[in-house]
């Protein structure tokens, strides 16, 4: 915290602020943004309010607002770009900048593959301010990267961000890459599920629901992990992946989604009077269902593939279109997978979660428009 | 061989057992002339062993022997005593155990030592190991960086410390050789009045009653000294503890050497690297500048394609963007963007006139021994007022796309010969003017011929880069890159794809009042 944040008292409204950068960016208007964010924190609102209260809260309200449909993809990356804009403005603000760090050495980092970097930017920018030594590596880092980082800069916690739970199983290589070099991960977003069950299975030595809990762990550091048992953590794994169910649906993905896709069509005829990007996005939403049957045969939990299937059906719907249309699909995949018990299971348990959800049957209609 | 009646007195022994006993004779009680556990065990014995059976072995020492001692009863109902010496069996037992739990602490913290290529983590680990292993508490003392040693010193038990000590080794007997790795000399005793204060751990208990400094062999450079630090309370170090601590600091040693050297590599590494990699852009004379570089293998940090912007001495002058890729991938190819950004650079003066600084850089590169060759694109932005006005060429790469105020999206009319190939070589140059919310987007073919999608096999294609752009009108240069470069990372997922780079020029939405120094922004009019 600045000085200043510590002489003024009276903040601005939380509301007030957050409605405001939330027009600023639904306008692609950084200048604004920037003006509106560091206008609040001259006024008395702390850095710390500014970026997890507002920037993070009118974040959550872009990525809400994408999937239902009133906000363009276009729109969502420029609200991103426009709030690492803001988070720079804020840092490099002479009277907001951070204190000379202290603390000890944090690296954050997001899964390789992960594009959503801002939590783990805010994370940083928070981190930095209780003094700690944060190394923010950003998004798509590759695995081997962060091990030589952390080989060069022996720090002694690794932050790993995840927010696209499909990323489940490089944050799985990244957290034993990190530990067996002897660094501790605490573990953070969403695709950890909300009560961070996945941060257990994959074997993460801490978790935190948010930012200001993360803050919490990092301050007070994590156990290194006893150098004597660093190897054989190596060994122990997750021991449901030896059904070889996981590797198949990775390795089978293309056959998978084409002919899924096939027979769809020649169940329903209006299918073959698709347009070509009609027809992408069924195929788009046919993959995503392949790739999330397979993190959940990877962290081997029933209750992923529903979970994924419930926050679908209503992106579904603000399109509007049927979400009982992902059925058909799971069917089909059903029936071609039906050698692999876990995977039937799963897709078995699915089906009747997404019965649940909706009432009359439907053709598979187009997915989400971009 | 002792023989006792069920009373407890001795009825007789043999030579070898009044040895032992040397006050045993007949008659006397075995209660007063051996030891309790014999006396006990015969007492114990006399109800519970019938006349005639071999009863059970007890385990004692005599003097400062071991024995085992059988016991059986005769018809007549007396014990008679066995006493086998077993002194060097047990203390060979027992060394064997010890040498079993010491080569398995070995093999494991070898796996402990090399799991880290960190040098202070090694050193910590090397004290945690030691003190908690080989003595009450260990200091490791790595090799100088100028006159300061970076010292960690661990507790049995405790965290190691790390800090750095300005201090003369050679106060310390053997520790200048240890830490200078010659002569190569045995680990030494040190008096342990002689220790300085700093080799001390803070809360080390009581005095210092023996010390060992032993050294870390490194692999051709020193790795340092492990210091061994026992109180007067406990036991001197043995030979073995010493032999056992040499076998580990062999470990250490190496594990601290690979270190050293990882350490010294990376180093190296990072300063070239940092030539090479892209820079980090930002507006120029009220003009928004936004790159993104993705190499193609995963291990990479730099690859083929390359971007720069020079900016103009003044808002007045141009400022001059370069994107281009050049044939092949990885280190090789980004040695060559080195060369070519190097030359480029060098050719500054001459932008004006791209056909020229064309010209010239094709010369350069045939004149050099490598073979590779390279398309480019060049662009002169300067703003005239609220209009941002280019100047592009292609030098056989991918015209740049322009994305209109209304969401229109057009190609640039440039076209030209790659360069490094040819003696003659020939480009257009195209005039574009930008308008408030308008970009220009250059980018490499790693984008549009990067394969996957949803059947895993498709090509993104210059459609589908046109469609994603025409939703970036009136955006920012940083959310027009991001959101073609998300799309386009989206589209490839994990399948292998081409270096990719994008630049966008934007002309800013909103008017800056006050000049921008590049680096902060400026006031603006709304």
């Amino acid at each position: 915290m600045t000085a200043t944040d510590v002489q003024r008292t009276a903040a601005p409204d939380l509301d007030h602020v957050r409605e405001a950068l939330w027009q600023a960016v639904r306008d692609g208007d950084e200048y604004r943004a920037s003006d509106t964010v560091v206008g609040a924190v001259d006024a008395g609102l702390p850095v710390e309010s500014a970026l997890l209260d507002v920037i993070a809260a009118v974040q959550a309200r872009v990525g809400a607002e994408w999937a239902a449909n009133r906000l363009t993809v276009a729109q969502e990356h420029a609200a991103t770009a426009i709030h690492e804009r803001v988070i720079a403005a804020l840092g490099h603000h002479p009277r907001h900048r951070p204190p000379e760090p202290h603390g000890t050495r944090v690296t954050v980092v997001c899964v390789d593959g992960e594009w959503h970097a801002l939590p783990a930017r805010l994370l940083s920018e928070v981190l930095r301010r209780h003094g700690l030594r944060v190394d923010f590596l950003g998004a798509h880092v590759p695995v081997p990267h962060l091990v030589s980082h952390l080989h060069r800069t022996g720090a002694r916690t690794v932050a790993l961000s995840a927010t696209f739970s499909l990323h489940l199983p490089t944050a799985h290589t990244a957290i034993t890459a990190c530990q067996a070099v002897g660094v501790p991960v605490l573990a953070g977003g969403a695709a950890f599920g909300p009560d961070g069950r996945y941060a257990r299975t994959l074997g993460a030595d801490a978790w935190a629901p948010d930012a200001r809990a993360a803050v919490d762990v990092l301050a007070r550091g994590l156990d290194r992990p006893d150098p004597l048992s660093c190897d054989r953590r190596a060994v122990s794994g997750l021991p449901h992946l030896a059904d070889q169910e996981y590797t198949m649906v990775v390795s089978t993905r293309r056959q998978l989604v084409k002919e899924t896709l096939a027979r769809l069509e020649e169940r329903y005829p209006p299918m073959r009077s698709y347009t070509h990007q009609q027809r992408e996005r069924t195929a788009e939403d046919i993959g995503h269902i392949v790739d999330h049957l397979a993190v959940a045969l990877y962290v081997d939990d029933p209750e992923f593939l529903p979970r994924f299937l419930r926050w679908t059906a209503g992106v579904l719907d603000a399109r509007s279109v049927p979400a009982r249309s992902l059925d058909p699909a799971l069917a089909l995949l059903g029936r071609q997978l039906q050698d692999f018990p876990r995977a039937s299971r799963i897709l078995h348990e699915a089906r009747a979660a997404l019965d649940h959800l909706l009432p009359a049957p439907h053709p598979p209609g187009s997915g989400p428009a971009a | 061989m002792l023989l006792a009646d069920p009373k407890g007195d001795v009825i007789d022994l043999n030579p070898a057992a009044a040895a032992l006993l040397p006050d045993a004779v007949s008659g006397t009680r075995l209660r007063d002339v051996a030891p309790a556990w014999i006396a006990d065990a015969h007492d114990r014995l006399l109800p519970t062993v019938p006349r005639q059976n071999a009863a059970g072995t007890e385990h004692g020492s005599l003097g400062d022997r071991t024995f085992e001692a059988h016991s059986s009863r005769t018809p007549d109902g007396d014990v008679l005593w066995w006493l086998v010496d077993d002194t060097d069996r047990r203390l060979a037992e027992a060394a064997l155990d010890g040498e079993r739990r010491r080569t398995a602490f070995l093999a494991r913290a070898s796996s402990a030592l090399l799991a880290s290529l960190n040098l202070e983590r090694c050193m910590d680990v090397t004290a945690t190991l030691a003190a908690g292993h080989l003595a009450e508490a260990a200091v490791v003392v790595a090799p100088a960086r100028g006159h300061r040693f970076p010292v960690t010193s661990c507790l049995e038990g405790g965290s190691p410390v790390h800090r750095t000590v300005r201090c003369d080794p050679a106060t310390v007997p053997g520790l200048s050789e240890a830490l200078s790795g010659f002569p190569p000399v045995p680990s030494r005793w040190i008096d342990p009045a002689g220790i300085p204060d700093w080799l001390v751990p803070d809360d080390f208990h009581g005095p210092v009653g023996s010390a060992v400094v032993t050294p870390l062999p490194g692999q051709g450079v020193p790795a340092g000294a492990l210091v061994l630090l026992r109180p007067d309370t406990r036991q001197a170090f043995s030979e073995s503890d010493e032999i056992f601590a040499r076998l580990f600091a062999a470990r250490a040693g190496a594990a601290l050497s690979a270190a050293r050297m990882y350490a010294e590599q990376a180093a190296i590494t990072s300063t070239l690297m940092r030539e090479l990699l892209p820079p980090t852009l930002h507006e120029v004379h009220g003009v928004e500048f936004a790159g993104a570089y993705r190499p193609s293998g995963e291990g990479e940090h730099v690859g083929g394609d390359f971007y720069d912007v020079h900016p103009g001495a003044d808002p007045g002058q141009e400022t001059l963007v370069v994107l281009g890729d050049v044939c092949g991938k990885g280190l090789e190819a980004a040695v060559m963007t080195g060369k070519i950004r190097n030359t480029l650079h060098a050719l500054l003066p001459l932008s004006e006139d791209h056909q020229r600084l064309l010209g010239l850089l094709n010369s350069a590169l045939i004149g050099s021994h490598h073979t590779r060759f390279a398309t480019l694109l060049l662009a002169s932005v300067a703003r005239r007022g609220r209009t941002v006005r280019l100047r592009v060429t292609s030098a056989g790469h991918p015209p740049p796309l322009i994305v209109r105020a209304d969401g229109r999206v057009e190609t640039t009319p440039t076209r030209g010969t790659l360069v490094g190939v040819f003696r003659n070589i020939s480009s257009t140059t195209a005039d574009i003017d930008l308008s408030p919310g308008e970009s220009c987007l250059l980018f490499t073919d790693g984008i549009t011929e990067a394969r996957g999608g949803p059947l895993g096999d498709e090509m993104f294609g210059q459609q589908r880069v046109e469609e994603a752009l025409a939703h970036c009108a009136g955006m920012p240069a940083e959310a027009v890159v991001a959101h073609v470069r998300m799309l386009a990372e989206q589209w490839v997922g994990r399948n292998r794809h081409d270096d990719m780079a994008l630049v966008a020029v934007t002309a800013p939405r909103h008017a800056h009042l006050s000049a921008v120094d590049g680096h902060t922004r400026g006031r603006y009019t709304a």
